[in-house]
């Protein structure tokens, strides 16, 4: 069955994938079966079933990862439509973000080390909330491994996605800004396109909280890592 | 649309020069962003040249994810053997920086509203 390796068909997959999940969930109503991940799962079953290896499947996938660029520059219009509310808010922010960030990496890194990780899966993790292309380049730049952390940036990313309201409201975090920058920082674009489904408000304060958070971690995490003890 | 993915791209390719010029460590798209929204405040750019095409990839932004995330069927192995640190860490560590990043800054807006603007505040809330 070489059709199957065809990335036209390959292509065509990902989209109707994606599409049943997403028919899937409105016609359940049950918010946990995430498009994202059942789309993914969906995908995982039917390329091993048929034998089809990643590196194919990526030939295809490699067309809709393109537009992640674009879609990250496109983040740039709900920014400037908050810049005059991030502009008045400048110290909040910058501190929020480097808390959130520090106590981001120590955190993972320990409840690793304490569960019992191998030391390349422990730096694996370390960039965890950060957007892919800065997470794998972290990932490979600390000696981890960059197809483990990619995989789980975009689990972190579903889990934000789904669970980081209900985190945002258990924090008793009640303004929208302070709720949008959470949920940027911790679960990167996929985070902030549920909270862009809340509004442009928190969309918005998520991607800046992405933006930051990403800065942030590609200029602490080697540092932080070293100070735990961790040596590249 | 072609106007509106023209200008997209430029931004784009603009990051891509900035990296390609300076070496420094920070993805192309993130660099195109900031200049993006630094030209819309500019009025270097205008909004409706480039607001259809943003929106519609903001909002279908989670769809670009699915390959990268289908790249999980390379480490199945390694995650079946060490599910439990990475769920448990990924898991703790995510509640943890929702819970302080939201905490410090509504701390820290409190204290300056005390202090600088007594009757502004929460006027952004």
């Amino acid at each position: 069955m070489e059709y199957l390796e065809n990335k036209f068909f390959l292509i065509a997959l990902t989209f109707v994938a994606f599409l049943a999940s997403k028919l899937l969930q409105r016609r359940t109503g049950i918010a946990l079966l995430n498009p994202i991940l059942f789309a993914i799962i969906i995908l995982i079953v039917v390329l091993s079933c048929s034998g089809v290896d990643y590196e194919t499947y990526a030939e295809g996938g490699s067309y809709i990862e393109f537009w992640l660029k674009p879609a990250v520059v496109a983040l740039g219009v709900p920014l400037y439509r908050q810049m005059e509310s991030i502009r008045k808010q400048m110290l909040p922010l910058l501190l929020a973000e480097l808390a959130g960030c520090v106590v981001g990496i120590v955190s993972v890194v320990l409840v690793a080390e304490l569960l019992g990780a191998t030391k390349e899966v422990v730096v694996s993790l370390a960039p965890k909330a950060v957007t892919t292309p800065i997470a794998m380049e972290i990932s490979a730049a600390v000696g981890g491994i960059p197809s483990l952390t990619a995989a789980v940036v975009v689990c972190t990313g579903i889990f934000g996605g789904m669970a980081g309201f209900r985190m945002v409201k258990m924090s008793h975090i009640k303004s929208p800004i302070a709720g949008g920058l959470s949920i940027g920082t911790a679960s990167h674009a996929v985070g902030t396109s549920a909270a862009m489904e809340r509004g442009e408000r928190y969309g918005a304060f998520s991607s800046l909280g992405l933006t930051l958070n990403g800065l942030l971690t590609a200029l602490l995490a080697p540092a932080l890592l070293s100070m735990m003890g961790y040596e590249f | 649309m072609i106007l509106q993915c023209a200008v997209l791209f430029a931004f784009l390719a603009v990051g891509e020069l900035v990296v390609y010029l300076t070496g420094i460590p920070i993805p192309s798209s993130i660099i195109g962003m900031l200049l993006l929204a630094a030209a819309l405040k500019m009025r270097l750019v205008r909004l409706m040249w480039v607001d259809k095409v943003a929106d519609f990839l903001v909002k279908n932004l989670g769809f670009f994810f699915v390959p990268a995330g289908v790249g999980l069927m390379r480490c199945l192995d390694l995650v079946s053997e060490q599910w439990l640190p990475i769920v448990g860490a990924s898991v703790i560590s995510t509640f943890l920086i929702i819970a302080v990043t939201g905490w410090v800054h509504q701390a820290v807006r409190r204290t300056f509203a005390h202090h600088d603007q007594p009757h502004r505040r929460m006027s952004n809330d």
